[in-house]
């Protein structure tokens, strides 16, 4: 079985208005993975890979902005 | 490894203590996700990946799967009845602690949690596999459900005021507990209503864990409960939106804490938000 050590592990937030995020990202061997949740709860709301770790986090930047502009919309 | 005052510190394992043992005879390791590309992108050399959406719930009605199923998912996964089981996932372990009060439900009798989840693994930079497990099928025998650890809409209707023998802890987050939003930020709403059941108490899940992911002390957690009217005196229902946090809340009173009577309510806010002529209150106040 080949196995990897993720590498390069790093945690930051991003405020993407009116929201926070939290992004999380590290290096499995030449990919880079990106998750991105929505802090409170903190529940996983987007997820990329990338070669380099900017490009994984734009890509699933995008992605999280897509959902949370849909949550902004409606409120109860 | 410390039992950090736990009632039952069998049913938690740190991530050193599964490194050593994840390849033990009689030990199957399983991921669970809600969203199964993060075990595909990788996961702990020798883990079975299961779906919380697919695998653990039943596909026509909203339901956990029968009886026999779990006994093919789990026979299939190479579990037997004596295995040991040890759960981790996405999410803040939040599917693995569904799966978790899913095989307790079913009577399994070891089965434990990988402390601080997916996240604490890959952050400490331990290995990672993209390769299946090799698995031996085995034939598992499961117990008929225990619905002692299962609350129904009815039964979350039948307490509400009674909150001298019953606790209900609403484990969502204060903006989804008090109505101002009816999901949480990038999820799909999955309720008609917002606000709670009425005489809830608000307990988010995370208060549980530290910021690494891993459970906090018993003591504290105690403390966090006891602020709230939540003692182990009372039976206690928790719920979220969909019934996934609220089995973290669940694993923390009636194993860490050793509450004799908890229920997890997993038809939760998306059941109760939208059931026509219940009861819900809005604001910050239970």
């Amino acid at each position: 079985m080949r196995t990897m050590t993720p590498e390069e592990y790093r945690e930051r937030r991003e405020t993407v208005p009116p929201y926070t995020v939290h992004i999380t990202s590290y290096r499995l061997g030449d990919m880079f993975h990106c998750t991105i949740d929505n802090v409170d709860p903190g529940a996983v709301i987007a997820r990329s890979k990338g070669s380099s770790r900017e490009e994984a986090e734009a890509v699933a930047l995008r992605s999280a902005i897509n959902r949370l502009m849909y949550s902004s919309s409606r409120q109860g | 490894m410390s039992t950090n005052g736990f009632a039952h510190p069998e049913v938690l394992v740190n991530t050193e203590w599964t490194e050593l043992h994840r390849n033990d005879s009689g030990i199957r390791v399983v991921e669970i996700d809600v969203d199964t590309k993060a075990y595909d992108e990788g996961h702990i050399p020798g883990a079975v990946g299961w779906n919380w959406q697919t695998q653990l719930a039943d596909q026509t009605r909203r339901d956990l799967i029968s009886k026999a199923e779990l006994e093919k998912l789990l026979g299939d996964s190479g579990i037997d009845n004596a295995t040991t089981v040890l759960l981790y996932g996405d999410n803040n372990n939040w599917f693995a602690a569904w799966a978790f009060w899913q095989l307790k439900v079913y009577g399994h009798k070891d089965v434990r949690i990988i402390d601080g989840g997916r996240r604490k693994w890959i952050a400490e930079g331990k290995p990672l596999t993209t390769d299946p497990p090799e698995i031996t099928k085995t034939k598992y025998h499961a117990s008929d459900p225990d619905f002692s650890l299962r609350a129904f809409a009815d039964d979350v209707s039948s307490l509400i005021g009674k909150r001298d023998t019953w606790s209900l802890v609403d484990v969502r987050s204060n903006d989804e507990y008090t109505g101002k939003i009816l999901a949480p930020a990038g999820l799909p709403e999955t309720c008609q209503r917002g606000g709670h059941v009425p005489g809830a108490a608000n307990i988010p899940w995370g208060k549980n864990v530290n910021e690494d992911g891993t459970f906090k002390p018993a003591k504290e957690l105690e403390e966090l409960y006891k602020s709230q009217g939540v003692t182990p005196d009372k039976r206690v229902v928790a719920y979220c939106r969909i019934g996934e946090r609220s089995s973290l809340t669940w694993f923390v009173l009636k194993y860490l804490l050793g509450f004799r009577d908890v229920r997890n309510y997993d038809g939760s806010w998306t059941e109760w938000g939208n059931l026509v002529n219940v009861p819900v209150h809005k604001g910050a106040t239970p």
